[in-house]
């Protein structure tokens, strides 16, 4: 411990050495080869798109989306639950990392962290997309607006996804920060909020489950297994987008020693892609067993009702990629060196496959039959379609840019000094 | 915390020289972005201009004084005027005591002729262009309440012999799942039981919409269109009064008239009789005979939202 004229000198440095930190990590997040600025200039491209999209949104009202009174919800609320669950599974790396001591993931589980980031920056893009009145978005702040809570379960979930939000992005600050000024970084400062992240990460997702399993009026999402399902498959996407970054990171940069974080992140998946299998097959034979009208959206999404089918090539298209990711996963040799391709392949697929199946697969059959039990179906517009793929570009634009502002943290050893004090 | 022999000195930006022209491309790159973006957010701004600072700072209606209760209903008046070219007059009906209003339909005598979905749609200032209405009639085979046999888009001569006929609105519930949910109490019950909704303090999120068992809460997906002479003029500020768009809508037993001792415009304009709507705590009504004498049911009872909405058979 140092005496407080120590500390108020250390203060005053913070005030310009803060400032030179952020500009130096603007300056590395936009250095980069011819590829990298094509990339970012295709992501920007596909984002001003949105923007455009969303204005006209905005602009004429929310008639230019093909929700109706029926489905009130579509391709926005969908990519919003599954966001969550990408958010959460960044969590996978955090656990090995800090509570099995882990050296190697401990190396790069900023990643995970970052990823975090991004994904809940995706998230609050698609509520704020989905609202009819974004200009009143202030009406949702507590004491300035009216805040609902604890009732409202929307109102938990504004303050679990800002949470996390704000805890994984003082633990990358601070580390990246501590590592600018060439110091050790201080547990006290970060130790205590990984810990708190790794039961946040799990309120994020059992929270957004609560969102759609608490309404008695909706029997499809009306299931006591919908939050567990919800982890499972966030355990499956979160780690599949991890590890093709890895991938991509032993191709693009100079990072080493990432082998061993991807057959870690491969052994989860192996687990919980199985469990994701197990809770959809109960689920599925709860449905269909006992039948009735209890069942009638399950038949809506499998099957069709009344010739209406616009959702059974989504799920069965899910079937097909979670079954045949689930099958490559447990083949042994998806981790041999010289299958690299194939890894990624699986993990696109259950990464797909997911994105489906929590996203329009259990959105969309929540309204369908209406609770009037009317069948009108939703397929989403083009311009929720542009909206949707603006908000992408920009949250792998926020991805791209961190990664490489951290990347010199990750191709020196300096990281490995933390594992001591973990 | 000891700062390591390599200091923060020796560790920030590169060298300026070596970068000056760099940094002027990446400026020049982001100022052009901006501007791009600017460009491509360019219709908000349309859609900015219609919206006052008074209405955008307005606050929740409890929260509003008698005056300024008076200054939105101005504004709004003056809104409609200029908007929609008609005069209308916008109160601020507010429950009678010792009132608590419940609604009843005799299914015996319901012949699904679907005139009080069109006097609903009338009555409030719905959207001409989607047929909006609060009402909608299910056409029910006999023998079932199962809902999933039934269709809300028949046509034909009605009634139909093997046939029964529906209508739901709001059940205005006295265990209301939309109330619950809505993130900024944008919607509540009051005093005599009806559930309404404060169309300038909805962000249009419609989680209500999700939570409502009974398909009750309708959304503005755009501004409604009405001509002027359509304009139903008798309009209250919780009621009736053309919505905005991208905000939730609901029945309100057409407050706008009950609370002024009239009828809801559904009952007036049903031609067999089958609608029934009074104040339960009156000991005299005809709708508390009903309740006490009559086989009564509720819709989904299971859900536990306790409608105050009946149904019953001759």
């Amino acid at each position: 411990m140092r005496d407080l004229s120590t500390n108020e000198i250390d203060i005053r440095s913070h005030l310009t050495s803060y400032p030179r930190f952020l500009g130096r990590s603007l300056w590395l997040a936009t250095e980069g080869s011819l590829g990298f600025y094509a990339w970012m200039t295709m992501l920007t491209a596909l984002f001003l798109v949105g923007t455009n999209a969303w204005a006209h949104q905005v602009a004429g009202g929310m008639i230019s989306t093909n929700m109706t009174d029926q489905v009130s919800w579509g391709l926005y609320i969908a990519n919003f639950t599954f966001m969550v669950g990408l958010a959460a599974g960044g969590v996978m790396m955090v656990i090995p990392a800090y509570l099995y001591h882990d050296r190697k993931m401990h190396d790069v589980v900023i990643i995970g962290e970052l990823l975090a980031v991004a994904a809940i920056v995706m998230c609050l893009m698609f509520v704020v997309a989905d609202l009819g009145r974004p200009d009143r978005f202030w009406h949702l702040i507590p004491g300035i607006g009216k805040f609902n809570f604890p009732l409202s379960m929307l109102t938990w979930d504004v303050i679990v996804l800002n949470g996390y939000l704000l805890i994984n992005l003082h633990i990358c600050g601070y580390l990246l920060y501590t590592r600018f000024l060439g110091r050790t970084p201080n547990p006290i400062w970060y130790l205590p909020f990984v810990m708190l992240s790794i039961g946040w990460a799990i309120s994020i997702h059992t929270v957004t489950a609560f969102l759609y399993c608490g309404l008695g009026g909706r029997p499809f999402w009306n299931s006591a297994l919908l939050a567990p399902r919800f982890l499972a498959s966030a355990f499956v996407s979160g780690p599949a987008f991890i590890i093709v970054t890895l991938l991509l990171m032993r191709r693009l940069t100079h990072v080493t020693g990432l082998d061993s974080p991807i057959a870690t992140l491969t052994k989860i998946i192996r687990v919980t892609i199985l469990i994701n299998l197990l809770m959809v097959a109960s689920e599925l034979f709860t449905e269909f067993y006992t039948g009735g009208s209890h069942a009638s959206a399950a038949k809506y999404l499998f099957f069709g009702i009344h010739g209406k089918t616009a959702l059974v090539p989504w799920t069965w298209t899910a079937i097909v990629l979670n079954v045949a990711a689930t099958g490559l996963f447990l083949w042994k040799g998806v981790l041999r060196e010289n299958r690299r391709l194939l890894l990624a392949i699986a993990c696109a697929m259950a990464f797909t496959g997911t994105w489906i199946e929590k996203g329009m697969g259990l959105i969309i059959p929540g309204f369908i039959p209406s609770t009037l039990h009317e069948i009108v179906e939703y397929v989403p517009s083009q311009l929720e379609w542009k909206v949707t793929i603006g908000i992408w570009a920009a949250g792998l634009m926020v991805f791209t840019i961190a990664i490489k502002a951290a990347l010199p943290t990750l191709n020196d050893g300096r990281f490995q000094s933390m594992d001591q004090v973990a | 915390m000891q700062p390591t022999t390599d200091s923060p000195a020796n560790r920030s930006l590169p060298v300026i020289e070596n970068v000056t022209r760099r940094a002027v491309v990446k400026g020049a790159f982001a100022t052009l972005g901006a501007a791009a973006f600017v460009a491509a957010a360019s219709p908000i701004r349309n859609a900015a201009k219609s919206t006052t600072a008074d209405e955008f700072l307005q606050q929740h209606y409890q929260e509003l004084s008698v005056a300024d209760k008076r200054a939105v209903i101005a504004r709004l008046e003056a809104e409609t005027k200029q908007k929609y070219g008609a005069d209308v007059e916008i109160g601020d009906d507010r429950p009678i005591p010792g009132t608590k209003f419940v609604y009843a339909i005799n299914l015996s005598v319901c012949n699904g002729n679907g005139k009080c979905v069109e006097a609903c749609h009338k009555e409030n200032n719905h959207d001409r262009s989607t047929h909006q209405s609060y009402i909608r009639v299910i056409e029910m085979p006999k023998g079932t309440l199962d809902m999933e046999q039934g269709s809300t888009t028949y046509t034909g001569t009605v009634p139909k012999d093997d046939k029964f006929y529906l209508p739901v609105q709001c059940q205005q519930c006295d265990e209301p799942p939309c109330v619950d949910v809505c993130p900024v109490q944008a919607t509540w019950k009051e005093a005599d039981g009806i559930v309404v909704v404060d169309y300038n303090w909805c962000i249009g999120c419609r989680y209500c919409e999700a939570a409502c068992p009974y398909h009750a809460r309708r959304f503005n997906w755009k501004q409604p269109e009405i001509p002027a002479e359509e304009i139903n003029p008798n309009q209250s500020y919780l009621s009736n009064r053309i919505r905005p768009a991208g905000v939730v809508e609901k029945c309100t037993y057409c407050l706008h008239r009950t609370r002024r001792g009239q009828l809801p415009a559904c009952l007036e304009a049903c031609p067999t009789g089958a609608r029934v709507f009074g104040n339960i705590l009156d000991e005299s009504s005809n709708i508390r005979w009903i309740l006490e004498n009559k086989r009564v049911y509720i819709l989904k009872e299971e859900l536990g939202t306790k409608p105050a909405f009946f149904y019953y058979f001759d």
